[in-house]
């Protein structure tokens, strides 16, 4: 259980009989949960409850947000488990923490401090290039990222930390059109299609039935104000990340407040042209086309 | 006139999708005009403080107090149970506000985490009863409510059992209890009071709709005592616009 500081796969001690590992139903539910809302990056306590006055749905517990990472460099890992725990005791919101893909010992101590939702994170430095963790393994649901339409992505990449919301608009419309390209297929098709994109074929045929990914489809990087967190509502998100869009701008409170505001009221103009404004300055933003910018999104698949 | 659906933020489209299988149309809520064109509510899952924010930056409390006091039916599935209830417990520093109308105390996120979310088969007589259908129901519990304490006017649905370890940690008064009452120890689930209908697990996402035709009725019996001809059976259906694909939901 948390905080026994053990830490064992496939669920010992889940705590109905009938269920020896957290059913995919319970999995998928907390993110269904989360749909029509706002997850913030946090770093302090603080800011963790400014994140949670403003209604957001959950917080993502971080040691720097991605615009620092970006500013410092160096590698950047899992937060201290401290942190984590502090974060978690301040606010009643969920609590998502980032891990460096492939890095599953880092999953199975965030497992342990019982956080609620894990991001295998291109954002930190990658801890294996090639694979990603095994989420079968744990009990607690993963996000993890993605650019085109594969396996079951959660959170479309957009560059972190960069306040420019182009690279998480191509990616949605790219998922968005590998869907409408999938669903005018003909089963035989799929087949190819499923090889093509190395997504299992199931999977591939559940999108094609649903006509939507059969997973909750987060927006996430480069989201800084109102109206880019509505314009990927418009595109079909269920949801918005906002990383360094709120606490690197002038007033974090009122900015994350409106963000929330246009995520549920993200069709209707009017309201969004009331939240958006007088929100003070927006974070500054780089320019993906100048060459100094590593561009995060291109680190794993 | 159409079924409302809280739509601030949470589960609110597995709502309407699960009211769409039994045949009724279901209406997104987001400002307090809007609730003058339903007979009845639906408070979906998600973050009870999100929506509560929500609820507060719009102005909707005055308006959704008045429509569980007109004796509307309302349902709130748990983030909507904690709405509705009378006292919550576990709230957020400096607290939030609810609705209230329902006579009992809620303990915000009973069962802990995500890592003790669960499923589990819920023994319903009372749906079985006026359903029919197999004797248990598939609850999925998502960071749960348990209700503590319920006034006696209030109808208990259905209950599940604490797991041991817990009973002591959330509830002091039952500290010092031996081992075995305590994993007997059971929470109150499921509870009806009037026309409020309240659950801690979530009915959305399931494929039995017992929960949503069981609501229905009640708001069928609300027409009828006004001997009021209308009945939902008679709802213009239309199912010409596209469908909106949603979440696929889970068979047993």
């Amino acid at each position: 259980m948390a905080g026994s500081g053990v830490v064992t796969v496939y669920g010992n001690g889940a705590i109905t009989e009938t269920t020896k590992q957290s059913p995919f139903s319970v999995k998928v539910g907390l993110a269904q949960m989360l749909r029509g809302g706002v997850i913030m990056d946090v770093v302090t306590p603080e800011q963790a409850r400014v994140a949670e006055e403003a209604g957001a749905c959950a917080v993502m517990a971080l040691e720097r947000v991605p615009a620092d990472i970006r500013a410092q460099g160096g590698v950047a890992r899992m937060s201290d488990p401290q942190l984590i725990k502090e974060i978690k005791q301040a606010v009643t919101i969920p609590v998502m923490a980032k891990a460096r893909i492939g890095h599953f010992v880092e999953a199975q101590i965030l497992e342990a401090i019982g956080i609620d939702y894990v991001d295998e994170s291109e954002v930190l430095t990658l801890a294996d290039d090639e694979n990603h963790i095994n989420k079968h393994n744990f009990r607690i649901p993963f996000v993890c990222g993605c650019r085109h339409l594969r396996g079951a992505p959660h959170r479309p990449k957009g560059e972190a930390g960069t306040g420019n919301i182009i690279e998480a608009v191509r990616h949605v419309r790219s998922v968005m059109g590998d869907i409408r390209v999938l669903r005018n297929m003909d089963d035989d098709e799929v087949f190819t299609f499923a090889k093509k994109i190395q997504a299992p074929y199931d999977l591939v045929m559940q999108t094609k039935q649903l006509g939507r990914l059969p997973v909750v489809h987060f927006a996430a990087g480069g989201v800084a104000t109102p109206a880019d967190a509505a314009l990927m509502m418009q595109l079909g998100c269920d949801g918005v990340f906002v990383g360094s869009g709120v606490f690197k701008s002038g007033d974090p409170a009122r900015r994350a407040r409106a963000i929330v505001q246009a995520v549920t009221h993200y069709s209707d103009p009017e309201v969004l042209a009331e939240v958006s404004c007088g929100l003070g300055e927006a974070m500054v933003g780089i320019n993906l086309n100048d060459d100094k910018v590593e561009r995060y999104a291109n680190r794993s698949e | 006139m159409a079924i409302g659906v809280l739509a601030l933020q949470g589960s609110f489209n597995e709502h309407i999708a699960a009211l769409k299988r039994v045949g009724v149309k279901g209406e997104q809520i987001r400002k307090p005009e809007q609730l003058q064109n339903v007979s009845a509510l639906i408070i979906p899952g998600g973050e009870s403080t999100t929506m509560a924010k929500l609820a507060e930056y719009h102005n909707l409390f005055p308006a959704l107090r008045e429509f569980v006091k007109m004796g509307k039916p309302v349902w709130g599935t748990c983030a909507g149970l904690i709405f509705l209830a009378d006292k919550a417990i576990g709230q957020k520093t400096g607290g939030q506000e609810l609705i209230g109308g329902l006579n009992c105390t809620v303990h915000r996120n009973f069962f802990g985490s995500q890592i003790q979310s669960f499923e589990a088969e819920i023994s319903v007589p009372e749906i079985v009863a006026k359903e029919g259908g197999p004797p248990s129901f598939r609850g999925v519990f998502i960071r749960a409510p348990g209700i503590l304490e319920v006034g006696p006017e209030v109808q208990v649905l259905a209950e599940v059992p604490v797991p041991s370890d817990k009973a002591a940690k959330s509830d002091p008064a039952v500290e010092n209890v031996e081992e075995n009452a305590a994993s007997e120890q059971k929470v109150i689930v499921a509870v009806k009071q009037g026309n409020l209908l309240a659950t801690a697990f979530h009915p959305e996402l399931t494929a039995d709709t017992r929960w949503h035709s069981y609501f229905l009725k009640m708001l069928t019996e609300i027409n009828q005592e006004a001997s009021s001809s209308t009945s939902l059976s008679s709802e213009d259906l239309s199912f010409s616009e596209p469908p909106k694909y949603d979440l696929p939901i889970f068979q047993q």
